[in-house]
Parts: C-alpha cells; sequence; structure tokens
C-alpha cells in the first residue's frame, strides 16, 4: 500500500493501481517497497508498540479449531496479545449482523471502520480472516481511518494493508514474538 | 548411521494419472506431435487437468467441446457431468459446484454466453476459480453461427480475467496455465478462455501435447479467499446471509470495496499469467517495423500473414503485438512496443472494435501515433491478408503492387 489512511473515496484506495502487488514468496511489503521478512516484522511489531490501542483481529482460521495448525496459532495469537500490550477484538465470521454489530466485541469485514472509530485503534493485524475479506476490509479502513494496518496472511499476502507478511505459520508467529520482545526491550516498554 | 534412502513420494489423481507440478506440465515434459480441432483441444486439455466437474448446454460452435468433455467423464477423467436446462441453469450450477470446493470447466458460445451474463459478475464477486471457454460466433442480431467475436466485449468488465488464443495448441496450453493462474489464493477469480469458433473450433491443426497419464495437482478449496461449502459452512449459511441480503445493513462502501477487491485479483494475477504464458503478449515480425499490427485470437493470425507480405513483398517493415491477455490488459507491454511505430492498425472479427478501445484506452496520453481500426469485419466475414495489406497501403498512401 502507497500511504497511511484516510485516503478518502476518490480514487479508491486501491494499492493495485498504484502499481503495488503482493510480495513474492520469502519477503514482505512495507508501505510500497518490498523488504525482508525481519524488516518487516520489527516495524511491525514498532508500530504495535507506539502506536495508540493496538488490537489484534483474528479471523475464523485461528479462533475455530479446523486442524492443529489452527489450534498452534491461536495460541501465539494470545502470546502476542501479551508481548504487544494489545486487545484482542475477533472477526469471528464474516455475516452482515442485524441491527448493526457491537463494536466492543466484534470486528466486521462489512464495516470494519465502525470498530476501529469506536475503539480509537491506531494499529491493528489481521491475522487468520479469508484473504477476500481482510481485503475488502483493509481498504474501507484505509479509506475512512488513520489505522496502521498490518496482515500476517498464512497465503499471499494483503497489499492494502501497511505491513504485509505472507506464508505465515506458527513458526513465523514464534518468530514475530521473539522479534516484538526484542524491540520491546529496545524501546525500553 | 545407516545411510537414508531417499523416497519420492509420488501422488495419482481419481483417474491414476501421476500429478506433475504445473511448470512440468506446461514446460518441461516430452511432447508428441496430433492433428486436432480447438474442440479436441478442450478435451486433451481438460483431460490433464483433474477436473471435477463440468456442465454443458448445447450452443454452436461449443456443442462438440461440451459433448467431448461428456467423453471424459465416461472415461473416469471428471468426476461429476451433466446437462444443465439452460445456459443460466449450466453457469449456475457450475457456481454450485465450484462453491462446494471443485474444480470445474465449461463452455459456451454467443447468445448462450449473454443468457447467462448475470452469473458472470456473480462467479467473480464469489471469488470462484472457474473456467468458461469461449468459442466465440457473435451475437443476436441478425442471427449469426459464423466467426465473430462480439460477445468478449460484452464479458471484458465482468470481474473475470479474459484470454484470447490464436491456436488450439494455445488453446490447450490456455486451459491448463487457466486453472493454475485462477487458483492462486491472491488471484482467484473465473478464467474465460476464449478463441474464435469455427475457425479455431473446427479446423484441424498440429499440436504438441504432453502424455495423457500425468495431470496437475488438484485444486485446494481451503486455499480460496473465501471458506467454501463444506459440514461446516453449509450452502444454507450462504444464501442466507449474502449482504445484497441485508443491504441496509451493509456500508455503501463494502459494495465499493469488494468490485475493487475483484478487479484488484485481475491485476494480481499478471505475474503469474506473464509465468504460466510466457509473457502476455507476443512479438512479430520485424523489431523495427513501422507499421505496427495489435491484435489477438485470429485476427493476429491473418495478421501475422499481412506482415509477411508487407516484409517480402511489398519491402515495407512491420511487426504484429499480439494480446493474450484481454484481462489483464497489458497495458505497460502495448507502451513498450508502439515506440518505434509510425502507424498502429488494428484489425478485428467484430463489428464494434473492442480491441481498438482498450489500446487507445492504454495509450492516451501516450502517444500522437496514428491508431487505425480497420481492417474491422463481422458477421462471419473472412479477412484475407491481402484485403489487410490493401487496407494499409492505401491509408499509408502507398501503391499497391503486389496484390490486387
Amino acid at each position: 500500500m502507497a500511504k497511511l489512511g484516510p485516503a478518502g473515496y476518490s480514487p479508491y484506495p486501491v494499492s493495485v493501481t498504484e502499481g503495488v502487488l503482493t510480495p513474492p514468496p520469502g519477503k514482505a511489503l512495507m508501505f510500497n517497497e518490498i523488504v525482508d521478512e525481519e524488516v518487516a516484522m520489527r516495524e511491525a511489531a514498532k508500530a504495535m508498540l507506539t502506536r495508540e490501542n493496538p488490537t489484534i483481529f483474528p479471523g475464523p482460521q485461528v479462533l475455530y479449531a479446523w486442524n492443529e495448525e489452527a489450534k498452534r496459532k491461536a495460541k501465539f495469537v494470545r502470546k502476542m496479545a501479551e508481548v504487544l500490550g494489545a486487545k484482542i477484538i475477533p472477526m469471528y465470521d464474516y455475516r452482515p449482523k442485524y441491527p448493526k454489530i457491537d463494536p466492543e466485541k466484534e470486528i466486521n469485514p462489512n464495516h470494519p471502520n465502525l470498530t476501529i472509530w469506536h475503539n480509537k485503534i491506531k494499529a491493528c493485524i489481521f491475522i487468520g480472516v479469508h484473504c477476500h475479506y481482510a481485503n475488502v476490509a483493509l481498504k474501507i479502513i484505509r479509506a475512512e481511518t488513520d489505522c496502521f494496518t498490518i496482515a500476517m496472511c498464512s497465503m499471499a499476502g494483503h497489499e492494502d494493508a501497511m505491513i504485509t507478511l505472507r506464508d505465515q505459520h506458527s513458526e513465523d508467529l514464534e518468530k514475530f514474538i521473539r522479534i516484538a520482545e526484542e524491540v520491546k526491550r529496545e524501546l525500553g516498554k | 548411521m545407516p545411510e537414508q534412502v531417499k523416497t519420492e513420494k509420488v501422488r495419482y489423481n481419481r483417474m491414476g494419472q501421476r500429478i506433475v507440478s504445473p511448470d512440468y506440465l506446461l514446460f518441461e515434459a516430452p511432447r508428441t506431435k496430433h492433428f486436432i480441432t480447438g474442440s479436441e483441444a478442450v478435451k486433451e486439455a481438460a483431460k490433464r487437468a483433474s477436473v471435477d466437474a463440468s456442465i454443458s448446454y448445447p450452443i454452436t460452435p461449443q456443442s462438440e467441446a461440451a459433448h467431448m468433455l461428456g467423453e471424459l467423464w465416461r472415461e473416469g477423467y471428471i468426476g461429476v457431468y451433466f446437462r444443465g436446462e439452460s445456459e443460466f441453469g449450466v453457469m449456475s450450477e457450475i457456481a454450485g459446484c465450484a462453491m462446494a470446493g471443485a474444480r470445474t470447466i465449461t463452455t459456451t458460445s454467443g447468445p448462450g454466453t449473454l443468457r447467462a451474463m448475470e452469473l458472470f459478475p456473480m462467479w467473480a464477486g464469489s471469488r470462484l476459480p472457474i473456467q468458461l471457454v469461449l468459442m466465440a460466433r457473435g451475437i443476436n442480431s441478425p442471427l449469426s453461427i459464423q466467426p465473430d467475436n462480439l460477445e468478449i466485449y460484452f464479458l471484458l468488465d465482468t470481474g473475470c480475467m479474459v484470454w484470447h488464443a490464436e491456436t488450439a495448441q494455445e488453446l490447450f496450453d490456455m486451459i491448463i496455465a487457466g486453472f493454475v493462474v485462477a487458483e492462486q489464493p491472491d488471484v482467484h477469480i473465473p478464467v474465460i478462455t476464449a478463441i474464435d469458433g469455427f475457425f479455431i473450433s473446427h479446423t484441424r491443426e498440429a499440436a504438441y501435447l504432453p502424455p495423457e497419464d500425468i495431470a496437475l495437482p488438484p485444486y485446494d478449496p481451503y486455499k480460496a479467499p473465501m471458506p467454501p461449502i463444506d459440514m461446516e459452512m453449509p450452502p444454507g449459511r450462504f444464501m442466507r446471509d449474502p449482504f445484497v441480503m441485508k443491504s441496509n445493513y451493509i456500508s455503501y462502501a463494502t459494495h465499493a470495496s469488494w468490485q475493487f477487491e475483484v478487479r484488484a485479483a485481475i491485476e494480481r494475477s499478471r505475474p503469474y499469467a506473464k509465468h504460466y504464458l510466457r509473457g502476455l503478449v507476443e512479438h512479430f515480425g520485424d523489431p523495427e517495423g513501422e507499421i505496427l499490427f495489435i491484435a489477438s485470437g485470429t485476427a493476429a493470425a491473418q495478421a501475422k500473414e499481412a506482415t509477411q507480405i508487407l516484409i517480402h513483398e511489398e519491402g515495407i517493415k512491420a511487426r504484429v503485438l499480439r494480446i493474450k491477455t484481454i484481462r489483464p490488459f497489458p497495458t505497460e507491454e502495448v507502451r513498450e512496443a508502439v515506440k518505434g511505430a509510425k502507424y498502429i492498425f488494428i484489425p478485428e472479427f467484430n463489428v464494434i472494435g473492442w480491441l481498438e478501445r482498450e489500446v487507445k484506452r492504454a495509450l492516451y496520453g501516450y502517444t500522437d501515433i496514428p491508431i487505425f481500426g480497420t481492417p474491422r469485419v463481422g458477421g462471419g466475414m473472412t479477412m484475407p491478408p491481402e484485403f489487410i495489406v490493401q487496407e494499409v497501403l492505401r491509408i499509408i498512401g502507398k501503391e499497391v503492387k503486389h496484390v490486387g
């Protein structure tokens, strides 16, 4: 993605129209630059540790025990929240809600801005959200908020996030937690 | 410590074909020469693609390809095959198969395409990597069952990738590549592999095919960007909860973002398509050609013949930029290719000139080179190379020496 929001609606904030695509395997995307994964992890940790009301948005792929990997990841998400001092607000499914969501308890891909506005979230991590819904939500967030978005994706990543890490499996989450602990020490937190 | 013995894990699909990588199947496997029609190319590609489901409905000129897919089902290569109630039925039913996690292929032509039109944006919006082989024949009215590719224009902004093959060989390779690109997790939208009906579907040509006992890896629906239907996500969940049924409860931004996301997915297909199609464009002729044809499908084949006449009989430097993918459109490649050209000609087998529109949009504000949307034929008219040459010579003000 090119820059932090709010980007407004015209042109709609879609990174590919600015020539930014998902990073190649083994690399990460930070704003509009392809960087080493560790560099992106450090910056992601720094954003979460320094911006207001950092929040992790776990999706169905880590919330439900579909498989052993999901269970392992879920434990790391909790550990990550502890290290980063972040709240956890789940995106437990993708349905629009009647009559509206409770923004303190959940985030929804159809109006993610409501949760971010309500909780004044300035940095967040998407993890375990199916790619399409993450992409829909990330575009809306950049259009409407100044939230610094980080996507930890088990597939190819999300160019609409400010930082995207691809092919993130449980061992990569473990690595991110180690790096976050280092950054936290460096920041004297 | 005993020496470790290396073992290779060999996998087979339901038909007993050995699973190989897409790169091996497309680029490395030994190939043998065959003499086949475009319809047979569809069958031969599907045979090697571990297809789970295909649904058909007859309409000329794709009926034969659909029939041959049915033969593949009888032989065991395709898991599910039946005839739908109409094109609308086919495209709806194939969507159901894809939502349930099946690798799917279907075919259509001309008016059948329009009858099913509502479903193509639905496929894209639902992120279904369905493959539609379009054997173009034009749109009514007047009724036409002749070579004409007007219907491709109607499909350009459905949110599907649209590729245009020149030959039966390319159709074979594109169908295999189509599954691979369409099923990438960050792409995951439908692919329409188009050919010009009759010219390609019904004529035989030499094509080189890999062995039929190897095939693509099966589709993994759990890498899809949306949850597939399974015991945790039953169909009712899909039917009850699409946001269009609750439009009062979503932001307009959702609909906008969703549509932009589908278009973003087309853009993400570029690097994959470049790899598996060996580029989004093909260059032919004299690299310094002042006459540049930009064309796709059969029009490109005819432009190549015309280029040979211009070079060898008229002494005029000419070249062809053949467009393989209309969506994504190879804007950068077109801008690069026009450098050095003095005239751009866009021959087409349709009356509206959809490729001319695409090229002009890509070049707007970028070049002053004159662009001529000619020759343009429709309704089954042929486009002999000599006719193309005559048009070029007339427009650039040269004497017609060798063509009459």
